[in-house]
């Protein structure tokens, strides 16, 4: 009896760090657009859904590979994450702070009302399933485990070109003091634009790994967006290694709690345990 | 003829609802959470009612209580730790998630996404009535009542301190100023008018769903409809509550049901640019305009 428990149990904790390694996806582009831009894009979400929509269509209606479709997709949010800064982030960079949360909180409305009117209320499936994987008498599905297998990518792709490349050096730099750097000869307009493509690349990928995982729909933002900028916040906004080991925390308050009471207590217990650590150490875990 | 009174109903309630967010709004402390006091006062009366026979009456001591009490347990730790701007409002974000996931997960009595009903009980006991007059007066009182209390924040010391809390907390701190008690004290004002205007929705409804009463989509409705009208002036919510339900009823006459959605297009629109180029919202960015109009004279007089 204590057995099959235990093996459900590791089944939890081992799924909740596939979970985890999903969620700290979700939370890379967002910290890199804190950390560099100094905003938290609300909307974050809701571009995710936009490039889930984006694949579904290119594969599903025009009938393009896979694969083709994912890229595109992957173009399409990081063209939307710059026009997003051109457009909306811009104008309110002198403002106040609390202003820059509240205009992308603007266009998460229009993107989640805009995909209604666009695409409709119904739940679309990608009709694509991944197999699952039997590990003894433990299974995992195979969508979560690429999606794992491409976070830790994602993260080490983005941690070598901030710390290898010139351009990244730059994108660090500007981070670490906005009024020094045009000095020294960086744009950091230019530096803005750049990060913001690349952040919405991010959201880019993450839609095209959970496009393999879950339905799409319009309120769909509203299901994973709050938990993303809770991540962040629990890590240390703008602190990308906080927020990848405060992903994988989370995750494992969802799986496991989920495992033992039911999911949406998991998610109960992941929230009010954010809550609390924010009183302790308000500004993340990882904080000096 | 239902059908104006329900929109004059819908503006006041709501007008009411906003009014009670502005008055932390107003003074910085932009809260993401607001739907957890509403969806405490909801949900609190209509399972007392349900499940144990409690009226409404008392049923709304105990939803004002529990919301006090979530007030005080959220902001103590926020104020006395110093929890602002982004984070502040990305921790009551996390509340108004918390509420709804309860409410969700508590679905055997709850009855989770679909939502529920109270039992069927019309008369003063159960505040149902049928008449839509008499909800008309019921809602207006309550928003007088808010407006009321919006002015009489507006002219004490405290909203003063809050002020200059908002703009220099060690500055306002240092000059004598009870930074955690003063942002208590509205934070327990506007989270128990909130409370109230859940309890209001829920009756006049007679359905209430976790989306529509808590959680981070309604939250932000409060947020944002606060910041059309203009948080800054007295009837600004009031004016934000009118524009968006307005806008929604018209386009919605104008195109039939067509198109699903494009009135939070249009508005999703709107909101970005009002927030870009005119922060103060409708009504506060007119009358500063009138106010321009009529100063100019004076001043080239002088």
């Amino acid at each position: 009896m204590s057995d099959i428990f235990d093996v459900f149990l590791l089944e939890a904790v081992l799924n909740g760090l596939l979970l985890g390694g999903l969620l700290a996806l979700l939370s890379l582009g967002l910290n890199l657009i804190f950390g560099v831009i100094d905003v938290v894009w609300i909307c974050y979400a809701e571009l995710i859904m936009c490039g889930m929509y984006a694949v579904y269509y290119l594969h599903v209606q025009f009938h393009w590979p896979l694969l083709l479709a994912m890229l595109a997709a992957i173009a399409l949010v990081a063209l939307l994450g710059w026009l997003l800064h051109q457009f909306v982030i811009r104008p309110v960079l002198s403002a106040e702070p609390i202003n820059q949360l509240l205009v992308t909180g603007g266009v998460l409305f229009f993107l989640q009302a805009a995909a209604t009117l666009a695409f409709g209320i119904d739940f679309k499936n990608l009709g694509v399933t991944l197999p699952a994987v039997r590990l003894g008498e433990l299974s995992f599905s195979a969508a979560r485990l690429l999606a794992f297998a491409v976070a830790l990518a994602g993260a080490l792709g983005l941690y070598l070109f901030l710390n290898r490349s010139y351009l990244g050096t730059a994108i660090r730099a500007i981070s670490q003091d906005r009024a020094v750097m045009p000095l020294m000869g960086v744009n950091p307009a230019r530096i803005f634009s750049i990060t913001s493509a690349l952040g919405g690349g991010l959201a880019g990928l993450a839609a095209c790994l959970l496009v393999l995982q879950y339905d799409i729909h319009p309120a769909i933002g509203l299901s994973f967006g709050p938990i993303t900028f809770l991540i962040c916040v629990l890590g240390g906004l703008g602190n990308m290694l906080g927020g990848f080991v405060a992903a994988f925390i989370f995750a494992q308050f969802i799986a496991v709690g989920g495992f033992f009471f039911h999911l949406e207590w998991g998610y109960v217990i992941a929230f009010v345990f954010f809550i609390g650590v924010m009183f302790l150490r308000p500004r993340g875990i990882f904080s000096r | 003829m239902n059908y104006p009174l329900h929109l004059a109903i819908l503006v006041l309630l709501w007008g009411y609802i906003y009014t009670s967010w502005s008055l932390m709004g107003r003074v910085g402390l932009v809260s993401f959470g607001h739907g957890a006091f509403m969806g405490i006062g909801a949900y609190s009366v209509m399972m007392l009612w349900n499940h144990f026979g409690v009226s409404p009456w008392i049923g709304g001591l105990v939803a004002l209580a529990a919301s006090a009490l979530v007030a005080l347990l959220i902001g103590y730790p926020c104020f006395r730790f110093r929890i602002v701007g982004h984070y502040f409002a990305l921790v009551t974000l996390a509340l108004s998630e918390v509420t709804r996931l309860v409410i969700i997960a508590l679905r055997d009595y709850t009855g989770g996404s679909l939502g529920a009903t109270p039992g069927a009980a019309p008369g003063i006991a159960a505040v149902q009535f049928a008449s839509k007059e008499t909800w008309l007066v019921i809602v207006a009182a309550f928003w007088l009542g808010g407006l009321w209390v919006w002015r009489a924040v507006e002219r004490s010391m405290g909203r003063l301190a809050l002020q200059a809390v908002s703009e220099e907390e060690e500055a306002a701190a240092s000059i004598g100023i009870h930074v955690t008690r003063a942002k208590l004290r509205v934070t327990l004002i506007s989270a128990l008018m909130t409370c109230a205007g859940g309890i209001l929705y829920a009756q006049y409804q007679l359905y209430v769903n976790p989306d529509t009463v808590s959680g981070i989509a309604i939250s932000l409705q409060m947020v944002f409809g606060a910041i059309a009208g203009g948080m800054f002036v007295m009837l600004g919510p009031t004016v934000g509550a009118a524009f968006t339900l307005l806008l929604a009823e018209g386009l919605r006459l104008w195109f039939g049901n067509r198109y699903p959605a494009l009135d939070s297009t249009v508005y999703g629109v709107m909101l970005v640019l009002f927030i870009i180029y005119m922060p103060k919202g409708i009504l506060g960015a007119t009358l500063a305009l009138l106010g321009r109009r009529r100063l100019t004279p004076a001043k080239r007089q002088a």
